[in-house]
């Protein structure tokens, strides 16, 4: 339905597209991260792409480039949908921040980096969401173990599990 | 409470016990902290149809202040327990704490880096409502096993 | 004459920092706002959510397929049934059996979504009404969803949260007569709605309250990407069901209420509206509910009957491995989306072969609704923040996950 997009993408930047594909209905476009921001900014004022839906980090945990951030946009104008996919090393984990494009990608950016610890350059507010300040780690990494708390007020007893 | 150390242990202690602790169960005030999916149910026990308000628990006042019962309603996460513990605190005696559904109690099915495992690691709790979440009728049950309790307290210390 | 403002002009004055939650009565659930004030005016917003947040995804990449299903009811706890859905819809893409599932389960599937979506705007309805001082249409909505709770409750076992939906089907069908109590519940709900309409929508205090007041433009919901009855009341016609049409959506008839000024009043309006065209649809889908089986007829989802698991060992052999092992789905990633009652809910997932996803995200569709509330907010007065966050839906499982 959105294969144009794909098209168009290719056509433009055709060094920064590394894969594309359409499964289950969805086009997808992997591209390097440091044309990102551009490529966006193209999606947006060229393709019509008002909307970003989701924007979400992926642990690829032991492949390499271990992260990956998943953007999902829709132009409300044309009906396209595309997702757009972008991984970054875990040694230097970080892009480039879409909020010039997208206001709303503020609090997906937030999330993101306190749960896989990857940071956007230039993103105007950067902090934790939704854990509190004096957690330590990234929780959604597969190598945080599932049950390891950190609690944040005196207890009577042990968590004993 | 001075009168009744100045009388004793005796039958006289114990009608006024009895009289206290009738007046301090027909009327709890309710502090209703809810956070999760259980609030649903006590939305629906507090209005006409479960009508909680029959047992004398009527209206919510939702400052720790005025209330006398503390009703953690759902699941309670490391973020928020600091300001459980403050809401707890600033609660004046005779206070009483119903936990109410199953990830009050123990931390329910969420066992992971982000919830704590049952309040009662951070405050005493007197009734425990499992479920998840629990019928109106369980939180009515509640209710009236929370009375009997309170209708036994004993007010002074017997030698 | 000396004026306030000559005696104020040299006093060193500060913003007035108030915290609001995250325990508060009108913060529905949980969600903190630290508040810069000017007296009564606000200048400041910074929201502060994160107190309901459970590890959903983390739970959920240590759990099977179908035990995910437990955990997406709690996402958006009152309308617990449109999770289970689009969740399992997503999966079902992802291993290609989603043109094979029964016709009878994906009716009952969008019957059941249908009373879901009342359910929620009726409970949303419930804490804007109750917030800006007419508790009457609290009791009286309550009322409304407990009529509803009993037919949810009839079918699926649960009255909040159902996990009633299995890969490859629905896990039990509707029982014998479940059309007629259906029909007697909407009977008795649409007096409350039109109760509630007499009461609301011409009440001097609750149109002072609500209209022109939280008004946000297309624009900038759009930038946000904001989706629902909240994009909807500025006057923009998005809808997953009609735009991008599921299960059968396409072959009922119902119209998508829009607003005008995208204020709280809009808001209130296309919720009561929305309902009205649920209740067609439910109406609508009941006559045209086929019989038949509710789950695929594959042994790699179905359970064996009773019979054949104590007669065969090929019945004790599956449903021992429907058991411990669960759904095998092979590797791919898919993004699939329904109309929740507060907007797109979309699900990602991620697998890669096994049992159990790689990657579970939800896209909580009141996430950028409170993203925006800021901006919405500022220079408006403190009291303003409630019939507006009221208006919002915010519902704590699905913000915080």
């Amino acid at each position: 339905m959105s294969q144009i997009v794909l098209d168009k993408l290719k056509a433009r930047f055709a060094g920064a597209v590394l894969e594309t594909h359409s499964r289950f209905g969805n086009e997808t476009a992997s591209v390097k991260p440091e044309s990102l921001l551009e490529l966006m900014r193209f999606l947006k004022e060229e393709l019509g792409f008002e909307m970003l839906m989701d924007l979400c980090g992926v642990d690829h945990f032991p492949e390499q480039p271990r992260f990956e951030v998943v953007y999902h946009l829709k132009s409300m104008s044309r009906g396209w949908r595309v997702r757009v996919k972008a991984r970054v090393p875990e040694a230097c984990p970080e892009l480039d921040s879409v909020v010039s494009v997208w206001k709303g990608a503020n609090w997906y950016e937030r999330e993101c980096l306190e749960f896989y610890g990857i940071r956007f350059k230039g993103h105007p507010d950067l902090r934790p969401l939704l854990l509190y300040p004096e957690f330590e780690g990234f929780p959604l990494r597969k190598d945080y173990p599932h049950k390891k708390r950190q609690p944040l007020a005196p207890l009577l007893k042990p968590e004993s599990r | 409470m001075g009168l009744e150390t100045a009388l004793g242990d005796n039958w006289i202690t114990t009608k006024i016990e009895f009289f206290i602790n009738w007046a301090r169960k027909y009327s709890l005030f309710q502090y209703p902290f809810i956070t999760a999916c259980c609030g649903m149910e006590y939305m629906s026990t507090m209005c006409s149809h479960y009508d909680l308000a029959r047992f004398g628990a009527e209206f919510t006042r939702f400052t720790p202040r005025q209330s006398d019962l503390l009703l953690v309603v759902g699941t309670v996460n490391h973020k928020l327990a600091p300001i459980l513990r403050k809401v707890y605190e600033q609660m004046t005696e005779p206070k009483w704490v119903i936990s109410f559904g199953a990830c009050a109690s123990t931390g329910g099915f969420y066992d992971n880096y982000a919830v704590l495992q049952g309040i009662d690691k951070l405050i005493p709790v007197d009734v425990y409502i499992p479920g998840c979440p629990p019928r109106p009728e369980m939180v009515l049950d509640a209710f009236l096993k929370l009375q009997e309790k309170i209708q036994k307290t004993r007010l002074i210390e017997s030698k | 004459m000396i004026k306030l403002s000559d005696t104020t002009k040299d006093l060193h004055t500060r913003y007035l920092s108030v915290m609001l939650g995250p325990s508060h009565p009108a913060m529905h659930g949980t969600i903190r706002m630290n508040l810069a004030l000017d007296g009564e005016t606000l200048i400041d917003i910074d929201v502060d959510p994160g107190y309901l947040h459970r590890g959903f995804e983390k739970e959920c990449e240590d759990h099977t397929w179908n035990q995910c299903v437990t955990y997406t009811d709690r996402l958006n706890y009152v309308s617990s049934i449109i999770n289970n859905v689009a969740y399992v819809m997503a999966v079902e893409k992802l291993l290609g059996i989603d043109s094979k599932i029964p016709e009878r389960a994906l009716w009952l599937r969008m019957i059941l979504s249908e009373v879901s979506r009342v359910t929620d705007h009726l409970t949303c309805l419930a804490g804007l009404c109750m917030e800006t001082g007419g508790f009457t249409a609290f009791l009286y909505f309550v009322k409304a969803r407990e009529y509803l709770y009993e037919v949810l409750e009839n079918v699926t076992g649960a009255r909040v949260t159902y996990s009633w939906t299995r890969i490859g089907g629905v896990r039990w069908d509707a029982p014998a007569g479940f059309e007629s109590q259906l029909r007697d519940a909407i009977k008795k709900v649409r007096p409350v709605l039109k109760d509630v309409h007499g009461l609301f929508d011409k009440n001097r205090i609750f149109l002072e309250r609500t209209v022109k007041v939280g008004v946000i433009s297309k624009e900038t919901a759009i930038a946000y990407g904001i989706t629902g009855p909240f994009l909807r009341s500025t006057g923009f016609s998005y809808d997953v069901r009609k735009a991008h049409p599921y299960l059968f959506y396409q072959d009922v008839d119902f119209e998508v209420p829009v607003g005008v000024n995208g204020d709280n009043y809009d808001r209130y309006w296309v919720r009561m509206l929305e309902m009205e065209q649920s209740l067609r649809i439910i109406e609508q889908a009941l006559v045209k509910l086929p019989g038949g089986p509710v789950m695929i007829d594959d042994p790699r989802f179905k359970f064996p009957d009773k019979e054949k698991v104590y007669g065969s060992i090929e019945g004790v052999i599956n449903h021992l491995k429907l058991v411990f092992e669960d759904v095998n789905v092979p590797a791919g990633e898919v993004y699939s989306y329904v109309e929740s009652p507060n907007g797109e809910l979309g699900f990602y997932l991620i697998s890669k072969g096994g049992n159990k996803p790689w990657k579970l995200r939800v896209h909580p569709p009141c996430f950028p609704i409170m993203q925006s509330l800021p901006e919405i907010l500022k220079g408006h007065m403190l009291a303003d923040i409630i019939p507006t966050f009221g208006g919002v839906n915010m519902i704590g499982g699905e913000m915080d996950r």
